[in-house]
């Protein structure tokens, strides 16, 4: 292995060899605001340090002037372990550089659940700012009783505490005797004007190694006894594995073992290519029993409302005043299945040790309930299987991550000893990761005689956005067809207050009356779980293909419309300024073109992202060009603007392919997008221009802006298609034969 | 038994003329600038420079390129004596995940090759095969133009 690539710490190595020394105090506890240990008014503490207390689980100072900071959340190619490197630095008082980061290890860091969400910086983000800050004070405080010298007259520089001339470093004051202490997040945070790292562009710690090919990826991890692993998946959702002979395949060239348990069918072969070959001979000579009659892509929007529904009302605002309806509109959306469609098929390694420890590398979102549902599958207690996060290629949500974990769990299991390496192919890969669900809407508006809204009734159909492995091995696709299945559990939706399919599906308007209901569907017409956003994605993209459609409709300015309901100030000023740069008030039209706005709070309480588009319609092919897309958003308090710009940026891009090009294709015969072929996304001659517009709001806290685009951009460009041609597209995506039709019609 | 020139160095390599390319560069000579994205030619994460010609390695056997001039990603530079492609992608934190970038960076070399001054257009245009999920195309392109106007 090179050099700067060290998955595989011990626990020792990290606790207390290696020259480690644990964050240890001299200080007796009761100088330190402490609750003893499930006490019952232990204090609410920010972040997730209200589920990981002690400062210890966080931060270590380390032998040569080094500090460990410990996060349970993980690099998804998000920038989030240089954002926390940059808040630890600043608030720790030390610099950038000295910082080593371990993130997603079960048995080393933080447990912090899942990374999604947008969660990452409110939640891992406030937590490493605040005990960064409590570790300075407590440090502080050590070197007063040691100089002799007011901690109030104490400065910190890169771990040196100095005052009244006298000076002690971070790595003098540390004992190795370990003292845990709780985090009271009461230590003042660094002056603004003291700032050395907070907001600022600091280049992201992972990008030379992936720039020069050194080894940081989960697929370049070659242990020493390495074999590699295929899985042979069912030809169709649910087919069951009637019959194999695998007497053959065990004798091709480099196979060592061919793995079957029920319908989980697998090899191990001395070389990958070996493995392929022996996987592909499999696949051709199984036999499946396979189900007839199933939903397809094109039957899922009457399927979902003929299925049992759960109706959940989420908000029920009746009208208090007694205006006069003058019309009532209606309308459906919908929105097909799409892929993460990660660039690197999801890959895994396991190995299991004589003494009976699975030990797994992925690039898993949640390696603690990944873990759990990995030892549920192989009938173990979770002490004796240990995740280990190493980076994979982009994560847009619940992918193939964890399910190759398992799969790879199942085939060391049959070879101990041997680190097998899974790899799933482009083919696994599209038709088995879960996808963002199909999603069916419809709204009606009664508005008064200026085309104002007096009532709205949103009404909503979703299949499940939630099926991650949640420590349960009937979320894992090995885990459902072993010879002893385990059960898919009956999906929950997420409720309040970030929701799940019906994410923003409240409208933030200020309207007299409002009711919004969700039909909740537990069965599945395709595999599905979170992607990027959730039901935000079709939630915003009705509200605000509808609002526009109001706003035609009372021959009112879109904007203006809009800013007449949106009372909230932030959100007023994202749309204001994502306006302004646009240059929305002076656009003038030419023949093809159209423009169109479109806002929304992800998840009504996290970033606010206003997104203007300018398209050009070809109206003989129906092509539709995306000139340029002007975005404005508030994320709270930045710590890396580039960080929050370059995930808009990709939020937007993301969502112009969903929104122009994907849908996923099944029927009887299974899933037939099952390539970039089949499944084509943006390209480089398609992306637009892009600018962004970030409004800082120092002093607010972290909003997390992963996936704050996703669903103004699929509106804007659809209310810009509009303005184009005249026509309203209701259903995405706006593939170039679907506007040519309406077109013609 | 192929011998195989890779970044400047001969390599007698017992493997199957028929082995990818891609693997025997991955899993024997233990390089990872060139990734699997595909396995089926359609989205250039494994790209390599064959007699500076960019080639997708995941569908070239090993015995076909005998003899040739093989250069990955590693042999561009190193993190402390980046290329100046890779050292402009850098500087312009043009990656998420990054998964996808020994893809853009050895077709943007060849690119360069040949078109010292390229516009973004021809940009554009040569980096139309290679996928990018993650959304970072204008970073890419503006790493790409960086680094010729560096040249
Ligand atoms: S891996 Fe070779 S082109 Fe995709
Ligand atoms: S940066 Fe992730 S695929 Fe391009």
């Amino acid at each position: 292995m090179n050099a700067p690539f060290k998955p595989r710490f011990s626990r020792r190595e990290v606790l207390a060899g290696g020259g480690a020394l644990a964050l240890a105090f001299s200080v007796p506890v009761s100088a330190i605001a402490q609750a003893p240990a499930g006490a019952p008014a232990a204090p609410r503490l920010p972040g997730d340090l209200q589920t990981n207390r002690k400062l210890s689980m966080w931060l270590r100072i380390e032998e040569g002037g080094k500090v460990r900071l410990l996060v349970g959340k993980v690099e998804l190619g998000q920038g989030i372990l240089t954002a926390v490197q940059q808040l630890c630095a600043e608030e720790l008082g030390v610099d950038f550089n000295r910082i080593v980061i371990t993130s997603g290890d079960t048995s080393l860091v933080p447990n912090e659940g899942v990374t999604a969400g947008s969660l990452s910086m409110p939640g891992c983000g406030t937590a490493v700012r605040h005990a960064s800050a409590d570790a300075r004070g407590i440090l502080v405080d050590l070197a007063a009783q040691r100089l002799g010298v007011d901690a109030g007259k104490l400065d910190v520089a890169d771990g040196t505490i100095s005052g009244e001339g006298k000076q002690i470093t971070y790595w003098e004051l540390v004992s190795g005797q370990e003292l845990e202490v709780e985090a009271t997040a009461k230590t003042p945070l660094r002056a603004r004007d003291k700032r050395r790292y907070i907001g600022k562009n600091i280049p992201r710690i992972d990008i030379p190694a992936k720039m020069t090919g050194q080894p940081i990826y989960v697929q370049d991890l070659r242990p020493d006894g390495m074999v590699h692993g295929r899985i042979v998946r069912l030809p169709v959702y649910d087919a069951k594995l009637v019959s194999v002979d695998t007497s053959g395949v065990e004798k091709m060239p480099g196979v060592l073992k061919v793995v079957r348990d029920g319908s989980f069918l697998g090899v191990i072969a001395e070389r990958e290519e070996q493995a392929i070959r022996a996987a592909d001979t499999l696949r051709r000579i199984a036999q499946w029993d396979v189900p007839k009659d199933v939903p397809t892509s094109e039957t899922v929007y009457d399927w979902m409302q003929k299925q049992k529904l759960q109706d959940i009302v989420i908000k029920n605002d009746s009208r208090s005043n007694s205006t006069a309806v003058a019309a009532t509109i209606a309308v459906e959306y919908r929105r097909p299945f799409h892929m993460h469609a990660s660039i690197g098929p999801s890959c895994a390694l396991a190995t299991l040790d004589a003494d009976g420890m699975m030990t797994i590398q992925t690039h898993s979102q949640s390696v603690f309930e990944t873990r759990n549902a990995i030892a549920m599958m192989l009938g173990v207690d979770r002490t004796k299987v240990r995740c280990q996060h190493v980076q994979g290629s982009g994560c847009y949500g619940h992918n193939g991550a964890d399910d190759v974990a398992a799969d790879a769990a199942l085939l060391a299991r049959a070879m101990p000893g041997r680190p097998v390496r899974v790899q799933w192919t482009r083919n696994d890969e599209h038709k088995w990761e879960p996808y963002g669900a199909a999603m069916l809407t419809r709204i009606k508006a009664g508005v008064d005689g200026n085309g104002n809204v007096l009532d709205w009734d949103y009404q909503l159909w979703s299949t499940s956005h939630g099926t991650r492995p949640s420590s349960n091995a009937g979320n894992l696709l090995a885990g459902q067809v072993l010879e002893k299945p385990f059960p898919l559990p009956v999906p929950v939706n997420g409720g309040p207050p970030n929701y799940a399919a019906d994410r923003n599906a409240i409208a933030m308007y200020e309207f007299p009356g409002q009711v919004v209901t969700t039909h909740f569907i537990t069965t599945f017409a395709a595999r599905a779980s979170s992607t990027r956003g959730l039901g935000a994605y079709a939630n915003v993209f009705s509200i605000e293909s509808f609002m526009d459609e109001l706003a035609h409709r009372a021959q009112v300015d879109p904007l203006e419309y809009r800013l007449r309901v949106l009372k909230n100030e932030r959100g007023r000023a994202v749309l204001q300024k994502a306006a302004d740069n646009f240059g929305w008030a002076n656009w003038r039209k030419a023949p093809g073109r159209g423009r169109g706005i479109a806002y929304a709070q992800y998840k009504n309480l996290a970033t606010y992202c206003a997104i203007a588009i300018e398209v050009e319609v070809e109206r003989n092919t129906g092509k539709i060009r995306v000139l340029r897309a002007v975005a404005a958003t508030d994320s709270g308090e930045i710590v890396s603007p580039d960080g929050i710009r370059n995930q808009i940026e990709g939020g937007i891009v993301q969502s112009l392919s969903w929104s122009l090009k994907e849908a996923v294709r099944f029927d009887a015969g299974g899933v037939h997008s099952d390539d970039w072929i089949s499944y084509p996304i943006l390209t480089f001659s398609e992306v637009p221009k892009i600018e962004i517009e970030l409004i800082d709001r120092p002093g607010q806290p972290f909003l997390g802006a992963g996936e704050a685009a996703q669903g103004p951009t699929g509106a804007a460009l659809a209310n810009a298609v509009f303005d184009a041609v005249g026509v309203r597209y209701r259903e995405l995506p706006l593939t170039p034969s679907k506007v040519k039709m309406a077109l013609q019609s | 038994m192929p011998v195989l020139k890779v970044n400047g160095q001969s390599h007698n390599l017992a493997v199957p003329d028929d082995a990818p390319l891609l693997y025997v560069l991955r899993n024997d000579l233990k390089l990872n600038g060139p990734k699997f994205g595909c396995g089926l030619s359609q989205c250039g994460a494994c790209t390599v420079l064959i007699d500076g010609q960019p080639v997708r390695s995941c569908v070239t056997s090993a015995g076909a390129v005998v003899g040739q001039d093989i250069v990955t990603l590693e042999g561009l530079g190193t993190p402390e004596k980046p290329h100046r492609l890779q050292r402009a992608f850098i500087d312009e934190q043009a990656a998420q995940c990054g998964y996808c970038a020994n893809g853009m960076i050895m077709r943007a070399k060849a690119l360069l090759d040949t078109v010292p001054k390229p516009s973004e257009g021809e940009v554009r245009l040569a980096l139309d095969g290679n996928l990018c999920r993650c959304g970072v195309h204008q970073r890419i392109i503006s790493a790409v133009m960086r680094a010729s106007r560096e040249a």
